[in-house]
């Protein structure tokens, strides 16, 4: 039996009826077509498909749709809303090369959202404890570590800024 | 690896999931975070009629503190507010550090502390300290609810004390003893997301130098988590000295029974029984004096 649910992704509202055997990954990349989320091990190891769900960093191959009933869903899309102006954590992980073949990128990215959601002067170890859910086969960490760091200065800067104007 | 078909169910109140419960029976699966059970149901290893999902019972969820009694972890309190609640925090940091130092961000943001327990992995992070500290869990059916002691909770590898019609509510841990301490300690191959290879808990109390009381748990190195009773039993009405601890944690890793496999072989996990219940004690010893 299909369950009706209503919850919002990226700010946007949507209304499904979905199989209660779907995962959240499934529903946002095959229903939403929302792709920039990945698939890699459906276990929970990988963080490939690590999306913010009430502002909490989570894996959405474990999280059930049918669960997410009346929550609030933040997928990669959501970080670059316009398409063309990127977030500082995008803009640091290109300039230090922190990106290769791009397909742990969005979960790295979304896991470096819920720590500078937390902190914007994240120390090293921080970083690195914060990524500890998310694999990455090509870079070796240095760069993504310094990107995200990068993406902190930047970000504190722009508080900054704000709270002067 | 899509999951295989079942039912849902998300019900509101504790009396209604002892109802779906006692209905469904065996063919039914409760969840609580789902990072266990929905990766066994994916490689097929359980395959129910019917999931009861518990995340809306708001009463299952909550963590509180009272200095004179002690702490009561809502079953489906999530790891990652158990890693920063701040009286787990001041009084029960052994506790804390085993909620933060296993898995990874994300399975602590959606596992909860009683669906570790109810997994029953010999390895469960959060049972070596909570033994230690002399935690009793709460089960309720539709007929009662009972206290069961986390010493007597675990049966074997995936097996609990807990009836098929029981839903953990609760764990309460009792507020530490006046001049105690207690610490956690674990390795592994990796880091945290790694599952530990040896764990270890530990609690004591000390009055004018000499150790009162003294509770040491073992994780990984048994079928199930386990106290070092005979290496207790030795601390205890002990002067603390380098020499007993030494001693203390050579027992230790002598009562343990651990077995070979990918993660360390047995020869290994012994040792570091020895050195993680040295160190457990060390840091215990630590807090006790300060407090």
């Amino acid at each position: 039996m299909k369950h009706h649910i209503n919850f919002k992704v990226n700010g946007d509202d949507y209304s499904l009826a979905v199989d209660p055997w779907r995962t959240l990954n499934e529903v946002i990349r095959e229903d939403l077509n929302l792709t920039g989320t990945k698939l890699g091990c459906g276990t929970g190891d990988c963080g490939a498909c690590t999306v913010l769900l009430d502002g909490r960093s989570v894996s959405s191959c474990l999280t059930l749709a049918v669960s997410v009933n009346g929550k609030s869903v933040m997928t990669v899309e959501g970080l670059a809303p316009s398409g063309e102006e990127l977030h500082p954590i995008q803009e640091a992980l290109i300039q230090t090369g922190g990106i290769q073949c791009g397909f742990c990128t969005a979960g790295m990215e979304m896991s470096a959202l819920n720590l500078l959601n937390q902190t914007l002067s994240p120390s090293e170890t921080e970083i690195k404890s914060a990524l500890s859910g998310n694999l990455c086969r090509c870079t070796g960490y240095n760069q993504i570590v310094e990107a995200i760091s990068m993406a902190a200065d930047k970000m504190r800067d722009n508080a900054a800024e704000k709270e002067e104007q | 690896m899509r999951l295989p078909k079942f039912e849902y169910f998300e019900p509101e109140t504790l009396e209604e999931a002892l109802r779906l419960l006692a209905e469904w029976r065996e063919r039914v699966c409760v969840l609580a975070g789902g990072t266990d059970v929905l990766v066994k149901m994916r490689n097929g290893r359980l395959k129910p009629g019917a999931v009861i999902a518990l995340e809306r019972i708001s009463s299952l969820n909550g963590i509180g503190f009272d200095l004179r009694k002690g702490l009561t972890i809502g079953a489906g309190a999530k790891l990652s507010d158990v890693t920063s609640h701040p009286d787990i925090l001041r009084y029960y940091p052994a506790i804390a550090r085993a909620a933060r130092v296993m898995a990874n961000v994300q399975v602590r943001n959606m596992g909860t502390i009683g669906g570790n327990l109810c997994n029953a992995a010999p390895s469960a992070e959060n049972a070596p300290p909570l033994m230690a500290l002399g935690a009793v869990v709460t089960a309720a059916s539709l007929e009662e609810e009972r206290r069961i002691t986390l010493d007597d909770f675990f049966r074997g590898p995936g097996l609990t004390a807990m009836k098929p019609e029981e839903i953990m509510t609760s764990i309460f841990v009792p507020t530490p003893p006046a001049n105690s301490g207690a610490s956690y300690q674990r390795i592994s191959a990796r880091c945290g997301v790694d599952i530990a290879a040896v764990s270890v808990g530990a609690m004591i109390m000390i009055e004018d130098t000499v150790c009162r009381e003294v509770r040491i748990a073992l994780g990984a190195v048994a079928p199930v988590p386990m106290r070092a009773l005979s290496a207790e039993a030795f601390l205890k009405e002990k002067v603390w000295s380098e020499e007993f601890l030494r001693e203390a944690a050579r027992i230790s890793a002598d009562e343990s029974r651990p077995i070979s496999d990918v993660r360390a072989s047995l020869e290994f996990r012994k040792q570091m029984v020895a050195v993680m219940t040295q160190r457990a004690l060390e840091e215990a010893y630590g807090r006790a004096i300060k407090r």
